[in-house]
């Protein structure tokens, strides 16, 4: 009988998939105990590289066109598609049942595709062109925040991870998804195929980590502009905010719609966008 | 301080009929080398026009101003002694006079001016939507009626000039009413696809650098949607909220809707960490609003932070020079350089440094600095003493570090707290002068020879709340102002406000717009 | 005329031959001058802070004195005659209420014989304006043989136009030609040249006209035939009198500015004045340096002066209307 070819999990972080440099992993078994996969467990310095990754990427990937960022967002949901079958088989394993796992891999794809659209129309509907009382012309429109920290939720499955991640990118940020060890399988398995949508190196990166040892890193980090902190408790939310404090990073904790209620939502894009409004003279 | 420059005027003041012979220095300066000669005219009579640096005394007329010796507290639509708070003095700072006494709220007297607000907070948000807004444009009318009393007392109790209170701060203040007014009924427009509702009671803190100004930016949206407040005033400057109290009385608003009380730091911190507040907006230093924001953490209770700043303002070789001169000069002296998004980091492109800073010198040297009240003052008074040190100290840093400092020669009033128009060149980003903000009427030149480098420049800060770029290019425009990380880009103009235009930082600048259809956001709930 | 070394320039720097013959101008062909840009709504807001300035008292008295000194008085009238101006000129040169004589009187050149003879003696200049005034639209030898017959009938100074379709059309050259043609027919006479500022419109053009009159010889700009509205404003003004303060810087020469029309009362009067001396400075605040042309300023300065000294209001029925 031939034996399977196992898949090695591991980080993802600027474009390549590194184990993480502390060495260190956990194993992820399914309800029998059988062994799913040895995730890395991501360390302090592994989520500064990942920053570093992502504040090199976000020139590129805020400075293109929305209509490329739809693209790249509408290609990853056709990767996500072609290997369906692999993630539903490992959401299974990870005791799901097929009916739950193949809803959530649609899902997945479905937010993916909603944000592909909203890459290049937010604008319109969140920017203005501000009537001012004098001979200037004057217009705001939305900018993206830069590089965002995500703790993606506890929930097993890929629609909660895209869920956090999809209106963060779609706005034109950069990303570092801290995902928990347990529902990181999957996460780690999309990074592949996000690797192959034409996604540039950077924009997103993905930890499997522990939010305990990780969070005080991400809400202190100088160098990350906003944080998102899914099904975050009372103190997560105070640490994050107090931490958060040093550089004014913008901090915002969200709770996962149901999982037959999730859709895109451009609030949740225009959290992790600035307003910037331009001022000039009107003249000959 | 570093000893002052020479005046330099354009052209010899010699004779009117002779030919002047003029030495045009390296910066393109002519320099008549010389004296302040009097110019003789036909007839032997010495012209003061002519002649004189200044004009003559032109004092706005301050008889029909009604000011009471003493300002209790706004609690609940009374006048309300202090409980367990006091009085302090608030002084004029261009003489040092005392004004008035003003009430400072306690512990116990915050908690009374929230309990009003929250009492009142209910049936305001329940009033039709449209009363609500008509309650606000008649506040704007009436503003517009006593613009001139407010503007100068805004003059005398903050030190800004009369000519800016008057053309700049009431027009705002007014005009920021009358928007919001008309809000006030429309906002299921303003958020299509979400539900709204009122944040509740909300703690409003404001600086000393715009009181009215910053006081219409904070009560006008908070009342349009349907919130109640408690607005706390700046310690030195809390006179024109005392009227504008006077005013909400006069308007009928109802009792408890806006409640004004004053106080230092520790009535600031009371607000903060009361439990009893949906959310706090505060406008201030950047190190006060992470101190917020970290006593705030966790709490659930919103917030919006509008904190300091230090603009780049780019000035590149196309750009129309004498404009751009304005511009830095409007974009730091405007309010003594007391704004947050003052335009405090000029970057000038190499190949007109030298043309645009002569002329931004010879520009000073005909800024009238002295009485607030005059209405040909261009420079007014810094805020306080304090204030006033915080600047020496940054300046003397400045000259510390090597940077090279141009002050015009007129002579400061001997009495108030002045200090001179201050440009320093030959500085460097290292420099503190050009790190930190200054919050006065000082202003660092650097230069920069692409606009890949000025771009770099410009957002190589902790800040992000404004910049400012002159070229006479539309494609470079667009690409400088999408570049730059700042939550507003004037482009050929500097320090333009407007209501429906959103304001507010990236970065440590702060968090959130005030503002247009985006600052309503800061007063909602989103169910 | 010493003129220091130029220095860095937007264009090539002109300077006028030592011997005063016409220059040619910097640019050949087709092209067109280069002058710095100009933003419309910055340069109105640097006016409105000139305007916001309080004039009071001592300041307020010197400055009357000051414009009442640096007016051309003016009439330009089809129906102008000797007796209109005769009586203008008495104006112009004992205004009354203690008030000192204006600068000059600027009629059409058949008068100037006239206006020459009633101010004789008094110091007053004639101002004639010329060249086809005021479209200008004539060939440029009948310009220059009018502008040599005003001369020849008493006028000391020259106002002419210049060629606006031309300039707007691109030709430069041409502008710079005219001018530079019509400064050597005056000869010892001072030349004002009129840009019509209402007829180019944009304050680009302006300024760029006002450097090709500068460069070509003028003594004045001009901004204004008063026949076409609108005439002279604060804005086109301060657009001139920053290319005066360039020029001076570039060639150390001093060049008059004279706005006409549309300045009808003491305080508009005043506003200029604050403009030139926080523009270009008090050497400027002369008659040799700044005219005005107006006609009606000259009573409300007269009433002004009275009202200064009496603190009673005026009425115009009080003043001679000439």
């Amino acid at each position: 009988m031939r034996q399977p070819v196992w898949k090695t999990y591991k980080l993802y972080i600027g474009g390549k998939f590194p184990r993480t440099e502390s060495g260190r992993y956990e194993a992820v078994r399914d309800a029998d105990g059988a062994l799913v996969a040895n995730m890395s467990r991501a360390s302090r310095k592994d989520f500064r590289n990942a920053v570093v990754a992502a504040r090199s990427a976000l020139t590129g990937w805020s400075g293109g066109t929305a209509y490329l960022r739809g693209q790249i967002l509408y290609r990853a949901a056709e990767m996500l598609e072609g290997r369906a079958a692999q993630f539903v088989d490992e959401l299974q394993r990870l005791g799901l049942s097929r009916a739950e796992a193949q809803s959530d891999v649609e899902r997945a794809g479905d937010l993916l595709v909603n944000y592909a659209g909203w890459t290049d129309k937010f604008q319109a509907l969140f920017g203005s062109v501000n009537p001012v009382g004098g001979p200037h012309f004057c217009f705001s429109s939305p900018e993206p925040t830069g590089v965002v920290a995500v703790l993606t939720p506890r929930r097993i499955g890929l629609a909660p991870f895209i869920e956090a991640i999809a209106p963060v990118i779609a706005g034109g940020n950069t990303c570092v998804a801290i995902v928990p060890i347990e529902a990181s399988v999957a996460p780690i398995s999309f990074a592949e195929a996000l690797h192959t949508s034409d996604l540039p190196a950077g924009v997103v990166n993905v930890l499997s980590g522990h939010r305990s040892e990780l969070l005080p890193h991400a809400a202190s980090h100088m160098d990350v502009n906003a944080l998102a902190v899914w099904e975050a408790d009372g103190d997560e939310r105070r640490l994050a905010e107090q931490l958060g404090a040093e550089n004014l990073k913008r901090c915002f904790f969200f709770t996962p719609a149901a999982q037959d209620e999730v859709t895109g939502n451009p609030a949740l894009l225009m959290r992790f966008q600035e307003t910037k409004t331009t001022w000039h003279p009107v003249g000959t | 301080m570093a000893s002052r420059s020479k005046p330099r005027s354009l052209a010899a003041k010699n004779g009117s009929a002779a030919t002047p012979t003029p030495k045009i220095t390296q910066n393109g300066v002519a320099t008549d080398g010389g004296s302040k000669e009097a110019i003789a005219v036909p007839g032997g009579a010495i012209n003061a026009f002519v002649n004189e640096t200044l004009y003559a005394p032109a004092p706005e007329s301050t008889d029909h101003v009604r000011l009471e010796a003493k300002y209790p507290l706004f609690i609940g639509g009374q006048w309300q002694e202090p409980t367990d708070g006091g009085y302090a003095k608030t002084i004029n700072p261009a003489t040092e006079a005392t004004i008035a006494e003003v009430a400072t709220a306690g512990k116990n007297d915050v908690e009374r001016a929230i309990g009003a607000a929250r009492e009142a907070q209910g049936k305001w948000a329940k009033l039709p939507a449209l009363e609500r807004g008509k309650y606000l444009f008649r506040v704007a009318r009436l503003i517009q009626e006593r613009s001139r009393e407010l503007a100068i007392i805004e003059s005398m109790n903050g030190g800004k000039p009369i000519r800016e209170a008057r053309d700049v701060d009431l027009p705002i203040v007014a005009q920021h009413f009358f928007y919001h007014a008309g809000w006030a009924d429309k906002l299921e427009y303003a958020f299509p696809g979400e539900t709204t509702a009122p944040l509740g009671v909300v703690g409003q803190i404001i600086p000393w650098n715009f009181p009215l100004m910053m006081a219409a930016w904070k009560i006008a949206p908070a009342l349009a949607c349907g919130n109640t407040v408690v607005l706390k005033p700046a310690e030195t400057t809390p006179l024109t909220a005392m009227k504008l109290a006077e005013i909400f009385q006069d308007a009928g608003v109802p009792e408890g809707v806006v409640n004004i009380i004053n106080g230092g730091g520790s009535t600031g911190a009371a607000l903060v960490n009361h439990a009893g507040l949906d959310k706090i907006a505060f406008t201030g230093s950047t190190e006060v609003g992470k101190g917020i924001m970290k006593a705030l953490a966790g709490t659930g209770r919103q917030y919006t932070l509008e904190l300091g700043g230090k603009a780049a303002h780019i000035i590149f070789e196309d750009a129309p020079l004498d404009e751009a001169v304005e511009g830095i000069v409007n974009g730091i002296f405007f309010n003594q350089g007391h704004v947050c998004c003052a335009g405090s980091r000029v970057l000038i492109q190499e190949s007109v440094a030298d043309t645009v800073v002569a002329r931004l010198k010879r520009r000073l040297d005909t800024l009238i600095v002295g009485d607030p009240l005059d209405k040909n003052t261009d420079i007014g008074a810094i805020n306080s003493r304090e204030q006033l040190g915080r600047i020496t100290t940054l300046v003397n840093a400045g000259v510390e570090e090597g940077a090279c400092i141009y002050q015009p020669s007129q002579s400061l009033p001997s009495r108030g707290f002045y200090f001179a128009p201050t440009i320093f060149t030959e500085t460097a980003q290292s420099h503190r002068i050009v790190q930190e903000e200054i919050f006065g009427p000082v202003v660092t030149i650097q230069t920069f020879r692409t606009p890949d480098e000025a771009i770099e420049k410009a957002n190589n800060t902790r800040y992000g709340l404004s910049a400012g770029v002159w070229t006479d290019k539309g494609a470079k425009i667009f690409k400088t102002t999408s570049a730059l990380r700042a939550g507003v880009v004037w482009a050929n103009t500097f320090n333009r406000f407007d209501p429906s235009a959103p304001f507010g930082g990236y970065k440590e600048s702060g968090i959130g717009r005030e503002g247009g259809v985006q600052g309503l956001r800061s007063y909602l709930r989103f169910e | 005329m010493s003129a220091s070394a130029p220095t860095v320039s937007t264009h090539l720097a002109r300077v006028l031959d030592a011997n005063g013959s016409a220059p040619t101008s910097p640019i050949s062909g087709g092209l067109r001058y280069q002058a710095p840009s100009i933003d419309e709504v910055g340069v109105a807001e640097r006016v409105a802070r000139f305007r916001s300035r309080s004039i009071k008292a001592e300041s307020k008295r010197a400055a009357i004195d000051l414009a009442m000194r640096m007016i051309d008085l003016t009439t330009l009238e089809g129906k102008d005659t000797p007796g209109k101006v005769r009586q203008m000129c008495a104006k112009a040169k004992n205004p009354g209420a203690g008030a000192p004589p204006v600068a000059a009187v600027c009629v059409y050149a058949n008068m100037a014989r006239v206006a020459r003879e009633a101010v004789q003696g008094s110091g007053l200049h004639v101002a004639a304006v010329s060249t086809s005034f005021p479209s200008g639209m004539s060939s440029l030898p009948l310009r220059l043989e009018e502008t040599r017959w005003a001369i020849s009938e008493g006028a000391d100074e020259i106002d002419m136009v210049i060629s606006r379709g031309r300039f707007l059309a691109g030709e430069d050259n041409a502008i710079f030609d005219e001018v530079a043609q019509i400064k050597e027919a005056c000869g010892p006479a001072h030349l004002k040249v009129i840009l019509e500022t209402g007829e180019l419109q944009t304050l680009d053009a302006v300024r760029r006209a006002s450097e090709i009159a500068m460069d070509a010889g003028a003594d004045f700009i001009k901004t204004s035939t008063g026949k076409v509205s609108p005439a002279a404003t604060m804005d086109v003004t301060y657009v001139m009198l920053c290319a005066i303060r360039d020029y001076f810087e570039r060639t150390g020469r001093m060049v008059g500015m004279k706005p006409a029309g549309g300045i009808r009362d003491t305080k508009t009067a005043i506003s200029y004045l604050v403009m030139v001396k926080e523009t270009l400075g008090p050497a400027w605040l002369s008659p040799d340096y700044f005219r005005i042309g107006a006609s009606a300023l000259a009573n409300d300065l007269l009433m002004q002066i009275v009202k200064e000294r009496t603190k009673a209001y005026q009425s115009p029925l009080y003043f001679s209307a000439d």
